[in-house]
């Protein structure tokens, strides 16, 4: 067996180290930063199973319907049902790593979430991300001690080494020494969403840049739905970010409203009576934003009436957060809510065994284009991340390839970072054309802003190339389907029940990929 | 407001380090050191190296000296300043530049400390997991501990959390090797000086793990309590 290189330690990328671990082997795990800065430690509310803990006659088949109906079927059906069919076990896994989820006397308990009927989310308070990395970061830890899992944490992508549509490893940078070393070996990408392509507009972190998906891109791997942005529907401004104010505090019974003829319109619960405040996020955010259209003021989340033991024993993370930034007790005063960018359904397109079109190169996690479609559901992130992470190291340990050094004449060696200032343009021109209501104009005003850019190295190039590539999605997709709202063409179209598929070849190239059919069950 | 910064920089581990001062004009005194240093950072040729990820409390990243204290920068806001702020990396790790300093220490004493869960273990919602947990490893609590010091023996609280955490539920073939290198590495070096009690960013109840701790680990009480 060949050397495995992953890169990105955050969940997923813990996952696949792990995986390899249990099976006997070694692995490469580079990261920026160690995993408790990862990105993943920010998640909240939950992770979805059908444990069926809660008395409601929950299944898995419930779990994959809802996923794919919240994705507005745009996700691999296969895929759906691989990730929906392995949750219960994971969850009890993390259970069994002595990850202290909330319990009922007996056993898991679950909490509502966004798109779901039926209580299917594990959750450890509202700091579930952080709680479960603390025992997956332990179990790791134990692989690193006996040498399977090798760390180099601050260490960076420079390139993939890729030729003739193979990949041969990674080319990596010590961001302490300054060393530069080639890695040779199957390479699995666990980066994270791209966050930083919107600096200071989303609720993710500062390290996911978003250079290694643009990176990836240039070298000729394909995205995929990449006009598949998630506005999370409550976020607060704080400073240099949004910060997530988890959908638990809905799952747990918080109200949305805002205020119409002086009087508390509860605008969701009016229009949505199943689902109310819980409808899936790409409905909720749009809502959000065509009632403040019509309305004016601002949305609230008004969460006064949850008990003092949901505050304690559920939510207590959360309330003290609210305190701490807007001086606010969420127990005794709604608070102001927005929408804000949170999660990147799109990224680097992989099949359902999380391969790119690169052999030899795999992607997990929020940069991979896998599982969630065109929105998706609350609790499915840190799944999707867990299990990506896991199947890709299955499938890679089923196609091991040992890759000697090789020639690497010619690769790309330019380190250098864009510049502040290209960085902030280029978010606020995709940000104008990428907001939750789209339209050609728009999309089209932002395509040619972009056009007058230069980039001045590698990672300014491809910064503009993935921006491009972003808008190019949005606009080639003529339907309106989750987060993707075009006003232009409001409907949802079957012929666009498709995967967007962006391509850099010389230049940049937009078609669609048909959907697999769902395979009947073995 | 205006603020004047005097940030302690360092080219390279061997370099000598030496102040810099900026005058920055600020917003809002409910900023925080670390959007500072992001915004100061797009305005200068030679920006200040510095460690950052989620801006909001939760990653331990950003820890630095700041007046003096060790904290997170994204946690310190303006307002509690007279408008000077004097930011230094943290004392006890190598520095590597500016405010970069290698912290690999925290997590080669969790190695040594073998803190992982040896066989399967659940830990049925308990409170004591769920607060030991949220240790960040930013190293704060190390930074103001008059006890420790990088490659001691004495591993210090950021150790002690995460070995809380094993020992709601270790499974008895782990136990004896882990309340050992409980004793060896946190209970006989920490001086309870409880320097640590007011420090933590993510507000962990140190000394109520602590206790519980040596509880389990030294006086072999079966249970934690919750």
């Amino acid at each position: 067996m060949g050397r495995m290189i992953i890169i990105g330690a955050g969940l997923a990328g813990l996952s696949a180290s792990v995986t390899l671990a249990e099976q006997g082997f070694s692995c490469d795990l580079i990261s920026l930063q160690n995993s408790e800065r990862a990105q993943s430690v920010l998640a909240e509310g939950g992770i979805n199973a059908a444990l069926n803990t809660m008395g409601e006659q929950d299944q898995v088949q419930n779990h994959y319907e809802d996923t794919l109906r919240g994705g507005v079927y745009l996700a691999d059906p296969n895929a759906v049902r691989n990730l929906t069919s392995h949750a219960p076990e994971i969850v009890r896994w993390l259970e069994n790593l002595g990850v202290p989820f909330n319990m009922t006397d007996q056993d898991i308990m679950l909490r509502n979430f966004g798109g779901q009927k039926k209580k299917r989310t594990a959750y450890a308070q509202s700091s579930t991300g952080k709680i479960i990395m603390t025992a997956v970061i332990d179990e790791a830890r134990k692989h690193e001690v006996s040498g399977k899992i090798r760390r180099y944490s601050h260490h960076e992508l420079i390139c993939l080494l890729i030729r003739d549509h193979i990949c041969m490893g990674a080319r990596i940078r010590d961001l302490y020494t300054g060393e530069i070393r080639d890695f040779f070996g199957i390479v699995l990408l666990c980066s994270g969403g791209m966050n930083g392509i919107f600096p200071g507009m989303t609720t993710g972190t500062t390290q996911n840049t978003g250079d290694v998906t643009a990176i990836a891109f240039r070298q000729g791997v394909e995205l995929g739905n990449l006009e598949m942005l998630q506005y999370h529907p409550t976020t607060i401004g704080i400073y240099g970010k949004r910060c997530l104010v988890t959908e638990a505090a809905r799952g747990e019974g918080g109200r949305l409203y805002i205020m119409k003829n002086q009087k508390k319109w509860y605008f969701m619960e009016e229009k949505y009576p199943e689902l109310k405040n819980l409808m899936p996020r790409d409905v909720v955010s749009r809502e959000m934003y065509m009632i403040r259209r019509e309305c004016g003021g601002s949305v609230y989340l008004d969460m006064t009436g949850l008990s003092q033991e949901t505050w304690q024993k559920k939510l207590s993370d959360l309330r003290q957060e609210i305190i701490y930034y807007l001086a606010l007790d969420p127990a005794s005063a709604p608070l102001p809510v927005k929408e804000g960018i949170h999660y990147f359904m799109g990224g680097i397109a992989v099949d359902e065994k999380h391969q790119t079109n690169i052999k030899n190169l795999y992607a997990a996690g929020e940069c991979a284009c896998q599982y969630h479609g065109a929105n998706r559901l609350g609790g499915n992130s840190l799944l999707g991340a867990l299990y990506g992470g896991r199947k890709a190291a299955e499938i890679i340990l089923q196609n091991p390839e040992d890759i000697s050094e090789k020639d690497v004449s010619g690769m790309i060696s330019d380190f250098r970072p864009a510049s502040p200032e290209l960085i902030q343009k280029i978010g606020e021109i995709l940000v104008s054309g990428l907001g939750i209501i789209r339209n050609a104009g728009d999309l089209e005003k932002a395509l040619h802003q972009l056009e007058s850019l230069k980039g001045s190295n590698f990672r300014e190039e491809n910064r503009i190339y993935l921006a491009k590539a972003m808008l190019l999605s949005a606009l080639e997709r003529k339907e309106s389907r989750g987060a993707h709202y075009r006003e232009d063409y409001p409907e949802k179209k079957e012929a666009f029940r498709k995967t967007t598929i962006a391509e850099f070849a010389q230049e940049i190239k937009i078609t669609f990929r048909e959907i697999p059919e769902r395979r009947a069950e073995l | 407001m205006n603020l004047k910064l005097q940030i302690l920089r360092r080219e390279s581990p061997d370099a000598s380090p030496h102040w810099e001062s900026y005058e920055y004009q600020a917003q809002n005194e409910n900023a925080s050191v670390a959007s500072v240093l992001h915004d100061l950072n797009q305005k200068l040729d030679d920006p200040v190296r510095w460690e950052c990820s989620c801006m909001q409390k939760k990653c331990g990243a950003c820890a630095m000296v700041i007046n003096h204290r060790p904290r997170l920068a994204c946690d310190a806001r303006l307002k509690e300043f007279n408008g000077e702020i004097k930011i230094e990396p943290l004392r006890k790790f190598p520095v590597i530049a500016d405010l970069i300093v290698d912290r690999s220490i925290l997590f080669e004493n969790l190695k040594i400390m073998r803190i992982w869960f040896a066989e399967e273990a659940k830990t049925y919602g308990s409170e004591i997991a769920y607060q030991a947990s949220r240790c960040l490893q930013c190293g704060c609590c190390l930074e103001i501990c008059p006890n420790f010091y990088a490659g001691g023996t004495f591993f210090g609280m950021a150790s002690m959390t995460l070995t809380a955490r094993i020992l709601t539920a270790v499974p008895e073939k782990q136990k004896q090797e882990i309340c050992k290198a409980y004793r060896d590495h946190i209970y006989e070096g920490c001086g309870k000086s409880l320097a640590c009690r007011e420090i933590c960013p993510a507000g962990i109840e140190i000394e109520h793990l602590l206790v519980n701790s040596n509880a389990v680990a030294i006086w072999k009480r079966k249970k934690h309590e919750i």
